[in-house]
């Protein structure tokens, strides 16, 4: 199996894989990128956290135009994934309202986005329809 | 009435494709045009905020648009800021003259804001960048071994626009696709009478929602339209405007509001920009700083870069109970015949959106209807309006404006 490496730093391709956030240790703010301090309370130490890969859909939208390069359509969405909002596209579906909805629950999926000269996979998530 | 500062002169060209003029000569015609409206001269203006956000022809750059209209208009060796905020811009110049006014630097100063957009493409999308090829390296805050635009969401403005209205939409369990179309639908039905917008034709809601989707519920003329334009004003300290001609007097407009906002810091905003939290600090700021009230106002001109905006900012700036935009909207009350007219001028989505000259364009229009000048198009009786314009990233601007007594 090729090695992989994921396409952010933030997601974590263990089994299952998940996403970590860097929680503000004073007030629980939670930050996917790296920030200098808190910007909602200005502390500066984190603690990383698992986030549940389990969520519903808060907002999307269905782009149809983007810039060269960019693969369309595709859904981009919200994802509220038990109080932690999380920006993630909807996969593994059509991309229209028929089949991607306001409150729909979604859970977690990775796939590959892409492989470079030395074979190494990067590997992507999004958020796929929870069967219930 | 000492203490306020006042819009003496204001003017904008008309929106749309300027191709054989530059950034410069636009607002050089808007400046001049802005002198001359206030009736006093370039050897008057004491400060020069210019607003400029994308460069182009005739510019050294973005944002260095102050000393080259200097060049074409007068060198008077006055103080220049050049200023850039997103889609706040125009606001910003015209509240930094306002600041320098009321500091005491100068009795009168000039804010010009002025953008050549036409065929500019799509906003905020940073491109698909690098190609495979290369080994993977992380880089950036969060580590990205790849472009992540169409990836991890999008970063067009039509997408991230459409998600703030389906948010909305969400919360509430009410709108969707058909309610923005109709919103879409009352600004170009506007514009017919707004003779400087860049597109002046009544669309049909079919028309709307069958046209070519962008980013659903965003249709392309849900989207505001790139053009070129520009705008200018001359501000007056209430001390100077005392001593001026009763004409002068009589068309002058009060600044009674004049707030800017950052976004504050809310849950969400790390992965959706948050544009209204700070839109509704800078209302509840401008109405307090007033004395007025939303119910007072007899039009608004607010930011509705896409047709799924409008509707989050009629309860941004507390034109309705929270939730209720929807329902205000379904009222018949935002168009020009209704309680609370707003964009009457046709909104950004037929006016266009010339960046830099949006935030002056705005609190132009407003203007227009208190001096009682706005001909076909006049809100009768007009009074109190406001203005607000949003840039992404985020900066909010809110003007409220008053006729003359
Ligand atoms: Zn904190």
């Amino acid at each position: 199996m090729a090695q992989q490496v994921p396409l952010v730093d933030y997601l974590v391709l263990d089994e299952p894989p998940h996403l970590l956030a860097h929680e503000c240790t004073q007030c629980r703010a939670r930050y996917f990128d790296h920030r200098n301090a808190c910007a909602r309370c200005f502390g500066a130490e984190f603690r990383d956290v698992a986030v549940v890969g389990e969520g519903e859909v808060r907002s999307f939208t269905i782009v149809s135009f983007a810039a060269p390069g960019v693969a369309v359509p595709f859904v981009a969405a919200v994802v509220d994934c038990d109080g932690t909002s999380v920006k993630g596209n909807i996969i593994n579906t059509p991309s229209d309202p028929d089949h991607v909805r306001l409150g729909m629950k979604v859970r977690l999926a990775t796939y590959v986005v892409g492989t470079d000269s030395s074979g190494t996979e990067a590997v992507g998530f999004g958020f796929e329809p929870a069967q219930v | 009435m000492t203490d306020d500062v006042w819009i003496l002169g204001i003017t904008m060209t008309k929106f749309g494709k300027y191709p054989d003029r530059d950034i410069v000569d636009l607002a050089a015609e808007a400046a001049r045009g802005a002198i001359a409206d206030a009736g006093i001269g370039m050897s008057d203006i004491g400060v020069l905020a210019a607003g400029n956000y994308m460069g182009g022809d005739g510019l050294l750059g973005p944002g260095r648009l102050g000393q080259a209209l200097q060049k074409q208009i007068g060198q008077t060796g006055v103080p220049v800021y050049n200023v850039m905020n997103a889609c706040a811009t125009g606001a910003t110049a015209l509240r930094t003259v306002l600041m320098a006014i009321k500091a005491g630097e100068t009795d009168i100063g000039l804010a010009v804001g002025a953008e050549k957009l036409s065929g500019a493409g799509l906003l905020g999308s940073g491109g698909a960048g690098k190609a495979d090829g290369a080994e993977f390296t992380p880089s950036g805050r969060v580590g990205q071994v790849a472009p992540l635009d169409g990836r991890i969401g999008t970063e067009t403005m039509p997408g991230v626009f459409a998600q703030v209205g389906m948010e909305y939409t969400h919360r509430y369990g009410k709108g969707g696709f058909e309610l923005f179309a109709r919103i879409s639908e009352k600004n170009h039905a506007h514009s017919t009478l707004n003779p400087l917008a860049a597109y002046t034709k009544r669309l049909t809601l079919d028309q709307i929602m069958n046209d070519v989707m962008v980013a659903y519920p965003n249709t392309r003329p849900m989207c505001s339209a790139n053009c070129d334009g520009a705008s200018a004003a001359v501000l007056v300290s209430g001390e100077r405007l005392k001593r001026m001609d009763p004409d002068q007097r009589r068309r002058a407009v009060k600044i009674s509001a004049s707030v800017l906002t950052s976004d504050p810091w809310t849950e969400a905003c790390q992965v959706l920009p948050d544009i209204n939290t700070l839109t509704r600090n800078a209302a509840e700021q401008a109405y307090t700083a007033a004395g007025v009230a939303p119910e007072d106002l007899d039009l608004v001109e607010l930011h509705d870069c896409f047709a799924t905006a409008e509707l989050v900012h009629y309860d941004n700036l507390m034109l309705c109970e929270p939730g209720g935009a929807v329902d205000l909207f379904e009222s018949g009350a935002t168009w020009r015949d209704g309680r609370l007219p707003v964009n009457v001028s046709g909104g950004l989505q037929s006016k266009g959106h010339p960046i830099a000259a949006t935030g002056i364009a705005n609190v132009w229009e407003v203007c227009h209807h208190l001096r009682g000048e706005a001909g076909d198009r006049q809100i009768d009786g007009a009074r109190v309006g406001l203005a607000h314009v949003i840039g992404l990233g985020s900066a909010c601007g809110v003007h409220i404006l008053e006729r003359a007594a």
